[in-house]
Parts: structure tokens; sequence; C-alpha cells
């Protein structure tokens, strides 16, 4: 008999962070704040036994151009803030995806508007989903929803922000951070610490000097790099990742992402209980947006609420999705109210009654 | 029925209510099972109040977070009147009886335990175990798991500097349990 996989329990913002040096993550910049704080904590003490540099930044705009530098030299790098810390990363971001370099950004997603509170809460989901910063941009967003998914997408953002050369974000919560899970760590296999080699910035020894920037002021030029990046959000398009459940028979099926997900899987248990047919479509990528499997679903005639802990962001998305067919309807959760499945069986019972 | 219980822990800051939430998840991973453990602190660490929710299942944890429990360590008065109300019928509610007066205790719709948490812990030579004591008493008045997962847990929960005092807080769960019987 094989040995059971050793099971540890940690809180989500430690499964990303081991889910970090798993990836061969050798560049952590951070700025506390409240509630992603076990990332740094954990990097701090971790990153120098790995090999890597761990870096407590004067600020977040200094963090996140210390990653801009990282990702530039091809070294598989992060950094992780929530709401606030993220807006003052954005002008960083914005220049990352304008010159194509590859960074893994981390969003424990906490209520806002402005300082909000230290709670959980998803009115981030514009802000990751749209770009965030100025100019034509996506970011690719990962949404996990328990530790697990937080250390399993940890280590493929690290992937896929080298194989597209485009910036990846994880988009998790306050309840995702803070809460403790039992996870199985794994390491992956066949990692290239050295993908960024045709491109990066390594002194120009013996080789062609190479030019990095954003700044694209000769004739056609920033078209042309519009067009190589309008390509690239195209090709991320087959890269999609979503969760369906109990949406075989299910004549409403709930759309929620990230930890909302997971306690809307409960409110669906609980109301399959009372023989209510409903089902469950999580998004696990929120950019690129799991569109056409939506669309089949709703091929099928079925109705379609979602659930957000905001005031109504990924909804747009979903409507988008289905728009040739069906219309969703949404229900929010305020952020600074912590959410619990009776939040959601709520709207979907009287959903079901006003049909 | 698969094994499945959900619990929400509370009492002031200091009482050492994450503490033992860890403990009791730790303890069930060791059994096997799926678990989740969240905190939920006041504006201060100490003296405000603080609660945690547990949940401990045999089949994947969907919300992490429970607005109605089916049991409650209640280790302050502020935190009865606030989750006894929100505990499910007929489910075990664990009252710490030391500071709290058991007269407040829903005995006709909940399983009130009355455990005298401080006094015993007093006993034993140390008052910060009160906690010890209730989960002792929790465990064994619940059945969800076996002392033993949450005795042998201690080590891993425990920080090092205070493994010491493993052996004092075993004994504490013992006394715990020993009082339901």
């Amino acid at each position: 008999m094989t040995k059971q996989p050793e099971r540890i329990f940690v809180k989500g913002n430690e499964a990303v962070a081991r889910g970090a040096l798993a990836a061969h993550c050798k560049c952590f910049f951070g700025y506390p704040i409240t509630p992603q704080n076990e990332i740094p904590e954990f990097l701090s003490a971790e990153m120098p036994k790995a090999g890597g540099r761990f870096v407590q930044a004067e600020s977040e705009v200094a963090a996140a151009n210390m990653l801009l530098g990282a990702g530039a030299c091809g070294i598989r790098a992060m950094t992780s803030s929530s709401s606030p810390g993220i807006s003052l990363k954005q002008e960083a971001i914005s220049y990352m995806a304008g010159s194509e370099i590859p960074a893994v950004i981390v969003n424990m997603n906490r209520g806002g508007p402005g300082l909000g509170d230290i709670g959980p809460a998803q009115g981030d989901y514009y802000q990751s989903t749209r770009g965030g910063g100025h100019g034509d941009y996506r970011l690719l967003v990962l949404a996990p929803s328990t530790g697990q998914e937080a250390y399993d997408l940890t280590i493929k953002a690290f992937d896929l922000t080298f194989k597209y050369r485009n910036p990846v974000m994880i988009l998790g919560d306050a309840i995702l951070g803070q809460m403790k899970e039992a996870i199985i760590p794994w390491q992956p296999e066949n990692i290239d610490d050295e993908a960024g080699r045709d491109w990066s910035l390594t002194g120009a020894d013996k080789r062609e000097k190479r030019l990095i920037k954003s700044l694209f002021l000769e004739e056609g030029a920033l078209a042309e790099q519009n067009r190589t990046l309008q390509t690239k959000y195209d090709d991320m398009q087959s890269y999609v990742e979503y969760e369906e459940f109990e949406t075989e028979d299910a004549e409403l099926v709930v759309c929620a992402y990230g930890s909302i997900g997971r306690i809307a899987k409960s409110a669906v248990r609980s109301l399959r209980a009372q023989g209510k047919k409903v089902g469950l479509f999580r998004p696990i990528t929120l950019y690129p947006f799991p569109s056409e499997p939506l669309l089949a679903l709703a091929r099928q005639g079925k109705r379609f609420l979602t659930i957000e802990h905001n005031l109504g962001q990924m909804v747009d998305d979903v409507r988008l999705a289905i728009r040739t067919v069906a219309d969703s309807e949404f229900a929010p959760i305020f952020p600074g109210n912590l959410p619990v499945p009776e939040d959601i069986e709520g709207p979907v019972l009287k959903c079901l009654e006003g049909k | 029925m698969a094994r499945h219980l959900d619990a929400i822990i509370a009492g002031f800051g200091g009482q050492g209510v994450m503490l033992i939430g860890n403990l009791l998840a730790y303890a069930g991973m060791k059994d096997n099972l799926n678990v989740t453990y969240i905190p939920v602190y006041g504006p201060e660490m100490r003296g405000g109040t603080a609660n945690c929710t547990v949940v401990l299942s045999e089949e994947e944890i969907g919300s992490p977070i429970i607005r109605r429990p089916t049991s409650l360590i209640i280790m302050n008065r502020p935190s009865l009147d606030k989750f006894q109300p929100r505990l499910q019928d007929g489910c075990v509610n664990i009252i710490n009886s030391s500071l709290i007066d058991m007269e407040l205790a829903d005995k006709e719709r909940v399983e009130c335990h009355a455990v005298p948490c401080n006094d015993i812990a007093d006993k034993l030579g140390n008052t910060r175990m009160a906690n010890m004591v209730a989960l002792g008493a929790y465990v064994q008045a619940t059945g969800i798991i076996p002392l033993k997962a949450v005795i042998d847990s201690l080590p891993n929960v425990i920080s090092a500097h205070y493994h010491k005092l493993i052996p004092s807080n075993a004994k504490a769960l013992e006394a715990g349990a020993e009082l339901i019987g």
C-alpha cells in the first residue's frame, strides 16, 4: 500500500506562499496589509532558505516596480497585497502588461471602497478582470475557493505568466486568506527556471542587446504592440477553468466565484435536500471568462442567478456570455457583511418562485 | 449518517478560543476528516470578543462560515447572549459556568453542559487552561472525534516555546472530558 500523502493544516495565505515556493518563485516583494500578511510573513522566513530573496519594500508602489524589474530579468517573482495596496500597484501592472513582463500578483480582496474594512469582499472583480490600470490590457485572473486550489493555482500562475509573458493575478479574499484547511502540498516537475532566456535582460554578453519597454513612439509601433497584445488575449481564451456542481438537471444555476462559490455550494446542497433543482457554476478563471460552458447551459433552457460579495460585477460577464439566449438575475451580498449560505438560499428560493 | 459537526467557539480575547479552535480542527484532520477553521477577531487581541468557526466533516466542506451552528463552546457571557439563540435545536452547548450564570442557559431548547472551566483549571494549577477543560468536555459530549486525537495534536498546535506545558494541557482536556463522563 502506498503511503497517504501528508496533509498540512494552513491558512489560505500560507497555501499561496507554499505554492509560490514549489513553483520556484525566487523573489518576493511585499508590503504589509491585512488580510494577506501571512504571505510575506511565511516567505520572509522560508524564501531565503529556498535560495530566493525576500524584500519588504518601502511601499506598495516600490514593491510593484521591483516586481517589474525582476520579471524583466526573467526571474520568477511575486508580490501580494490587499485591495487598497493593489490599487497602488496598478501603474506598474499596466507597464508590465504593456512591456510583456511575467509576474504573479496576489490580491486578498478586502472590503471597500477606500480603506473599507479588513473583512472579505469581491469588490475588485472589475479591477482585476478589466486590467486595473491605464490602457488596453488584461491580466490572467485565477480565483481559488479552497486552500488546495490556492496552492495549485499559484503553481499554475507561474506557468501561465511565463507561457503568455503576461502578469497573472490570483484573486482571493479575506476568507480564503484567513481560513485554515488541510492541503496536500506537491512538487511540480520539469519547471523551466530559464523560461525567459529568449527575451529577458541578463546582460548583453556575447549577444545582441535587448530592449523591454512600454513606450512606443515610432509611427505604427504602438498599434503593432496593441495588435500583438490582442492576439495574445485571443490565445488565452482557450485557457479556461470552471467547476459545475449539480447543473445537469438544474432549473436554476447559481453563478458565484471564489469563497462565495464554496458558500453557494453549501446552499445548493441544502436546497437539493429540499428537492429544489438548483446547481452551481463556479468560474475558476475570471479572465478568460468561461463563457462557452455557460452558454451551453443557457442553451439547455436553464435560468441564472449570479451572487457576488459586491454590488454586481461578474454578472456583466455572465450576461455577456449568455446574452443571445438568456439573462441572469443578480443578488448582492454587501461588502462589510460576513457571507453565509442563507444569504444565497434566500435569493435562490425567491428566484425559483418568481419564474 | 456521515460524521459532520460545525462549532462556534467564543469568548474574550486572551481566553484561548482561537487555540482550541485550531486544536479541534487539527485533531479532526488527524482523524481523517475534512476541516476548516476561520477566526473572527474584535478590534483588540486581548479583552475584546473573539470567536472562530470550525467545521469537521467526512464530506467536502462548502461554507466555512456558519450562521446556525450545530454546537457551541461559550467561554463568557457576551458570547452566550450572541450565539446561544443561533444554536440549532437540541444541539450541544458547552458553557463555562465559572463565568456564566447557568440560569441563562436555554436548557429547554438545547443540550446545555455546565462546565466550571476556570475553577477546574485553577485546581489543576493554571487558570489559563480553562479553554482546554472546555474542549475536553466538548469532545466528550459530542463524540465527534476521540479525545486521544486532540491530545496527540497538542504538539502541532502549541508553539514550541510552550511545549513544556503539553502534559498539563492534556490533563486539563482529560478533566473536562471526565466531567461529562
